[in-house]
């Protein structure tokens, strides 16, 4: 399928020229790399600007609460692991309202890719402090500036055993794309935390964020844990996009033990127990 | 013999439910029925717990408020205990100072014959065995399964040693004790309302359940668990309350059913995503434990205090049930009927329970598996033309296929949605996506069982009650039956919506609720239009018994 293949007639409700645009056309051409086709697609999302994401993207999709997306993909990724997950979020979303889930999510690694929109800012209730804002930065509701230090997303997934971390820039598309399709095909959790300027209520202008963006050197190696480790915490001077990171291990997945000891792949596909077979239990509790 | 009720006690960390519920164990071998529950604190070592037993010829699965033996395992426990020892009653252990029942030095015997005190619940055990009239073969078996799994050397010690006390009680008690058992020969089940609720809701294809540990709600996702390879159900304990609920809706939405289990403040946590399912019409069980509140209240033990709570639950309106089983063979199938319903309806559904009834140990004669109606109400991938997944329908529910189960896409939202998914903004198709979800709503009010009528048919009284209290106001309309009062019990085991059913005419109605304000009470006045003469209410974090109720109502 083509990338236009997976457009939607939903209405799009982000602000016109908002650089989610850019995250958009990079998912689609993500998918077209990637051969999938939309009933193979499960997206999860939960509330906030980018959290709309799935509406634009033919695919399955369950749109959520806010903050909560990332239980539900892992639960969809427990129930049919034949699916492609993908989570659509944003900072505010994922970091902010769902960091307790973002943390344990982490921990488990189940084999879906987060796209976190990090735009460093409240963009749907208009312009308070994220997760991810820089100290000092006045808001419309910090207006002496933001005084706790700021979340460091991709600093935390490493510690905690991620595989695949990555960076990417909503403004250059084809390297975004190439992020995606790198993230996708990682078998475990994979983040792409996506530089995303906001156009309405950012704190930095777009240029703030051009001046200081740089692609990883071909010389990278992003298996090495050490260089990584600087890495994910290089921001404000300048700002590194690439794959940051990628474990050379394959790590188990979430539910591989389960599918392993159990032989059952799609829980849908268990069925209901035989009258015999609960009987059979139930003789356990006869004394 | 009839009935014995046998209470124990000591401290946490002395073993006391261990060694109950062994004895309940060595009560069904024995051909008898059992009915443990227990009185605990929330802690892990120390403090005074009790365990209660009651041993009978049939089945009584309701709690006692007097005791014909109590078996202390510490001195603090004993002195708290010993006024729920009849006049007559045995007690056994302790120094002899209350100058009634055989002091036996549980943990002298520990320390001479194992070189330390941990055995002494088992010598107790042995010994209670003993003074009962149960046969040391069975006291044998019973110890070796209990402890079947732990280590080869753990089970042989706590065998020897309940034998020594076995052997010991049968040497100097002889005689002393009168309640004595018959044994006969009867096979039945003895299971926990906890393993009752996940075996439930596993005969019911349930393959998800995702929980945050809570007392007294941790032992269904424990039950799964434990025997997950067996039953293929998978289990994930989340990172908090709102995970878990949002794991069950996520496996749900995946096409698996699915649930998670809580008690009050858990469920607190819950109630958005409770509001989530009933948008996005995906099916959800939660099992909502109570125990008494508010905040933390008394976390160990029961209350009726959560139905409005979980009948109002969830922002919104939506269509939702409210399930409250009254003992370990109904919640059994209650789990199947908040499955299809949740299925069936698109819906969340609560299965309300408590601690008495999770924790508890019950006797069933059988499991009546004929009752189990499995049936999917998924639509049939082939037969959907398009990605409708809330189509408007005369009956409000729409066709709903697995994603991934064919070229046709599954599109929730939990924003305001058309047809196919998507968000809108269109008032006027919000106002007939509010009428369609809320259709939903009639049918399955016709089809909520209509409550137990006890006795009703001669009553001057009737006790209106709900839930896991059943057995005991059942008892205390029987017990009032004997005293001449004609008494009746109206039981409600499906809450929400209330059932369609013409209320009897009863001349006087009783409510009998284990919480402070008569919840189930302002429900049924308001619905039915029936007035209440008098009320029963418990909120002391204990279970009703028949005595409690009667002490009220025919003293």
């Amino acid at each position: 399928m083509k990338a236009d293949d997976f457009r939607t007639e939903a209405e799009n409700q982000w602000c016109p020229g908002c650089p989610n645009f850019g995250i958009l056309a990079a998912l689609r051409a993500a998918l077209e790399v990637l051969d999938r086709r939309p009933e193979q697609l499960c997206l999860v999302s939960g509330i906030g600007q980018a959290a709309k994401a799935p509406h634009y993207i033919r695919a399955n999709f369950f749109n959520g609460l806010h903050g909560r997306a990332l239980p539900v993909a892992l639960a969809v990724c427990a129930a049919n692991p034949d699916l492609t997950t993908v989570v659509e979020t944003g900072d505010g979303d994922c970091y902010g309202e769902g960091g307790n889930h973002f943390l344990h999510t982490v921990r488990r690694n189940p084999d879906l890719t987060l796209i976190v929109h990090d735009n460093q800012i409240y963009g749907l209730t208009k312009g308070q402090a994220s997760p991810t804002t820089d100290v000092g930065d006045r808001t419309r509701l910090q207006f002496g500036g933001v005084e706790s230090e700021p979340l460091k997303p991709l600093a935390i997934a490493l510690m905690h055993g991620c595989g695949f971390i990555a960076r990417g820039y909503a403004g250059d598309i084809p390297h975004l794309t190439d992020m995606i399709v790198r993230a996708i095909r990682h078998r475990g959790f994979s983040l792409v935390d996506v530089v995303q300027p906001c156009i309405s209520w950012g704190t930095h202008a777009v240029g703030w964020y051009q001046e200081r963006l740089y692609k990883l050197s071909p010389d990278y190696d992003p298996s090495d844990l050490r260089s990584a480790s600087e890495k994910v915490l290089e921001w404000k001077e300048r700002i590194p996009i690439g794959v940051i990171y990628q474990s050379k291990e394959s790590k188990a997945c979430f539910g591989d033990r389960f599918r392993s000891e159990t032989g059952c792949r799609k829980l849908s596909d268990l069925g209901f127990p035989s009258k015999e077979a609960v009987g059979k239990i139930l003789e356990q509790f006869r004394v | 013999m009839t009935e014995l009720g046998i209470l124990l006690c000591g401290a946490a960390g002395q073993g006391v439910q261990t060694i109950g519920s062994i004895l309940a164990r060595i009560a069904l071998k024995s051909g008898l029925c059992a009915f443990a529950w227990q009185d605990n604190e929330s802690r892990i070592r120390g403090g005074s717990n009790g365990y209660s037993v009651r041993i009978s010829d049939t089945v009584r699965n309701a709690p006692l408020d007097e005791f014909d033996v109590l078996l202390p395992l510490d001195a603090k426990s004993r002195l708290k205990y010993l006024p729920f020892l009849k006049p007559d009653g045995v007690l056994l252990g302790g120094d002899g100072r209350e100058g009634r029942g055989m002091a036996i030095d549980f943990a002298s015997i520990s320390v001479q014959k194992a070189g330390n005190q941990l055995y002494s619940n088992a010598v107790a055990l042995g010994a209670l065995a003993a003074v009962l009239g149960f046969d040391g073969d069975t006291v044998h078996a019973s110890v070796s399964e209990e402890f079947a799994g732990k280590s080869a050397d753990l089970a042989q010690k706590n065998v020897e040693l309940a034998l020594d006390g076995f052997h010991l009680a049968l040497e100097t008690c002889r005689g002393l004790c009168t309640p004595k058992v018959t044994k006969r020969n009867e096979l039945r089940y003895l299971i926990s309302g906890a393993d009752a609720c996940a075996l439930g809701a596993w005969a019911a294809g349930c393959r998800f359940m995702a929980a945050y540990p809570m007392s007294p709600s941790t032992g269904v996702i424990t039950a799964l668990s434990r025997m997950e390879n067996e039953l293929r159900v998978f289990t994930e304990q989340a990172e908090d309350e709102i995970a878990a609920v949002n794991m069950a809706v996520g496996a749900s939405y995946a096409g698996v059913r699915s649930m998670t289990a809580t008690s009050g403040g858990g469920f607190a946590l819950m109630v958005e995503t409770l509001s989530l399912s009933g948008m996005t019409e995906t099916p959800l069980v939660v099992v909502l434990a109570q125990r008494p509140g508010p905040a933390t209240g008394l976390p160990t033990r029961t209350e009726q205090g959560d139905l409005l709570f979980a009948v109002h639950s969830g922002h919104g309106e939506f269509p939702k049930a409210v399930l409250a089983p009254s003992d370990a063979k109904e919640i059994f199938h209650a789990m199947a009927r908040a499955f299809d319903l949740a299925e069936r309806y698109q819906m969340p559904v609560i299965v309300l329970t408590d601690q008495l009834l999770m924790d508890s140990m019950y006797t069933l004669d059988d499991f009546d598996l004929g009752r189990i109606r499995n049936e999917s109400h998924y639509a049939n991938p082939s037969g959907i033309q398009e990605s409708k997944r809330y189509r408007f329908t005369e009956s409000g529910i729409s066709p709903m296929i697995r994603p991934g189960a064919g070229p046709n896409l599954t599109c929730c939202d939990s924003d305001e949605h058309d047809e196919d998914g998507h968000i809108t903004e269109n008032l006027e198709l919000r106002t007939r996506m509010v009428e369609k979800r809320l259709r939903k709503g009639k049918a399955l009010r016709s089809e909520i069982a209509s409550p137990e009528l006890y006795r009703i048919f001669d009553s001057e009284i009737a006790l209106v009650s709900w839930g896991s209290s059943r057995n005991a106001v059942a008892e205390a309309a029987d017990q009032m039956r004997k005293r001449g009062m004609k008494a009746g019990m109206i039981h409600f085991e499906e809450v929400w919506p209330l059932p369609q059913f013409n209320f009897p005419a009863v001349p006087s109605l009783v409510s009998v609720e284990g919480n402070a304000t008569g919840q189930l009470e302002g429900l049924v006045r308001a619905e039915y239009g029936v007035t209440f003469s008098e009320s029963v209410r418990r909120f002391d974090g204990l279970p009703f018994d028949a005595g409690f109720i009667l002490r009220r109502l025919a003293p």
